[in-house]
């Protein structure tokens, strides 16, 4: 008899665990998004589909699924149709190493902050042939400004992900959440306030979300970089961004705020507690700022996150050397 | 000291950030404006500055009947050619009156021959058409054409938006069942 190596067994549960957690987020932070944005404007949102529009997600889902997917004529039909795939295949690695509960990770991984960041970098790639292989000048504006966009907001994210990573001589997320405190005043928050802000804005550049969502820019790119896509094309972009948000916010509540523990009982809620209070905080920022012009972009980037990243860096070094 | 506040202005910028936020978060605590059409409708107060498709005032002294008196005007006047007004005709005259009339003129005497009522029989505004110019409003000498307050024309067909604007009023004149035939 064969026997089936357990670490096998816990990474396929994991998987297929995550891919119910991501579809489920996806259809509730769709929801959330446009409930949030009627709100905001002092509209219902989505009302006549199921109590309150609940299942208005689920037809919307319906809907794209149901849908023709074209290929445009002088699209690149092999590129075209990797790309959605790249965007959003990644993203369940992402949550390999997240540290949900104290048990509760698919697979704790040695590297796993750095599994992240180096997965996370192929949704660059993923928008950069989609908006090259459609052939079309919307899709290749969008993809140029996505490509420049994301590579100069990681360093900043990187730098300062790894002031964390060099005060604890770790990159496994989850000894990262052991060092840290159930109280908010023992969280890396408190010594670490300009990394946490750095990496919030680098967060947001990074999952191309408002006020940084340059790629896309509806009003000015039409869609950007998915102009071209049809159907479930579109719609794996848009469970790709969505599940990068939910990333994002879990890297942030590891690094930042505690991961799963709090005050009272540790545990998983605490971290989606934390980790839905930080989507809530994107979602605000979205229907409240507007789109910066691409050269604030980028200053924004290499003027202000870049020397402050670094400087923050180098205080942490010396401090930690000093102490 | 100047160099030193240009560099560290957009610093203190940020608080504006934080003031955006509040503003959004103020407005996603209020309530909500909008109203849920099928379910709900909006004030009367608020109806009565809406200017929707135009509507016959009704006569001063009779308001069963239109004031307008049929006069063409607003027909050539409207830019999207969407009014139709027909005149009321003479009325039909029947022999023994002619008879009448004849016998009477013979004795030299002045005869007032029935003339054609000063009413329309026909007033049909295509709203599919209409763009609310106001410009029949306008146009018109007596001031019978207004804007209705309707805020809620919906129909299914092409048809259902040829508003027959007599219809408020019973004792307009209508077209006999011969005239309409021949239409």
């Amino acid at each position: 008899m064969i026997s089936i190596p357990p670490e096998l067994i816990r990474i396929v549960v994991g998987m297929i665990a995550v891919m119910a957690f991501v579809a489920l987020n996806v259809l509730i932070l769709v929801y959330a998004e446009r409930k949030g944005a009627g709100h905001i404007q002092r509209r219902p949102g989505p009302y006549e589909v199921g109590p309150h529009g609940v299942l208005q997600p689920l037809a919307d889902a319906g809907k794209l699924m149901g849908k023709q997917l074209l290929t445009p004529k002088s699209a690149d039909p092999i590129l075209y149709w990797v790309a959605p795939i790249l965007a959003f295949l990644p993203v369940l690695l992402l949550f390999v190493p997240m540290p949900f509960g104290p048990i509760l990770t698919v697979q704790d991984v040695n590297l796993g902050l750095l599994l992240i960041l180096a997965f996370a970098g192929l949704n660059v790639l993923a928008t950069l042939l989609a908006g090259w292989s459609q052939n079309n000048k919307f899709g290749l504006l969008g993809a140029a400004r996505a490509v420049s966009q994301s590579v100069a907001y990681e360093i900043p994210l990187l730098l300062s992900v790894l002031c964390i990573a060099f005060q604890y001589g770790s990159l496994n997320l989850s000894t990262l959440v052991e060092a840290q405190g159930s109280w908010p005043w023992q969280w890396n928050i408190l010594c670490q306030p300009l990394a946490f802000l750095i990496f919030l804005v680098s967060a947001f550049a990074e999952t191309n979300r408002a006020p940084f969502d340059l790629p896309e820019a509806e009003s000015e790119l039409t869609a950007g970089f998915h102009t071209e896509y049809s159907g479930m094309g579109f719609g794996l972009f848009f469970m790709a961004e969505y599940a990068n948000m939910v990333v994002v916010s879990g890297v942030c509540t590891a690094l930042f705020l505690g991961g799963w523990k709090g005050p009272v009982f540790d545990g998983v809620w605490w971290f989606l507690i934390k980790v839905y209070a930080l989507l809530a905080l994107i979602i605000w920022v979205r229907w409240t700022y507007p789109r910066v012009r691409f050269d604030q972009l980028l200053n924004i980037n290499w003027k202000w996150l870049l020397p402050l990243a670094t400087a923050n860096l180098l205080a942490t070094v010396f401090l930690m050397k000093v102490f | 000291m100047s160099m030193i506040k240009k560099i560290f202005q957009p610093v203190s910028d940020l608080w504006s950030l934080v003031v955006g936020l509040q503003i959004t978060g103020k407005n996603f605590t209020q309530s909500q404006v909008t109203v849920h059409y099928p379910r709900q409708v909006v004030d009367k107060d608020v109806n009565a500055s809406y200017r929707g498709p135009i509507m016959l005032v009704p006569h001063p002294r009779n308001a069963a009947k239109p004031k307008c008196t049929a006069c063409m005007i607003c027909v050539p006047a409207c830019p999207s050619s969407c009014i139709t007004v027909v005149k009321a005709p003479v009325p039909p005259i029947t022999p023994e009156q002619e008879q009448a009339f004849q016998e009477a003129e013979a004795r030299g005497e002045e005869v007032e021959r029935p003339s054609a009522p000063r009413e329309p029989i026909i007033w049909i505004n295509d709203f599919s058409l209409c763009s609310l110019c106001g410009v029949c409003v306008e146009a018109c000498p007596t001031h019978c054409i207004d804007f209705s307050h309707d805020l809620y024309s919906v129909g299914t067909s092409r048809e259902a938006f040829k508003h027959d604007l007599l219809n408020p009023f019973p004792e307009a004149l209508r077209p006999e069942p011969s005239q309409t035939e021949e239409k």
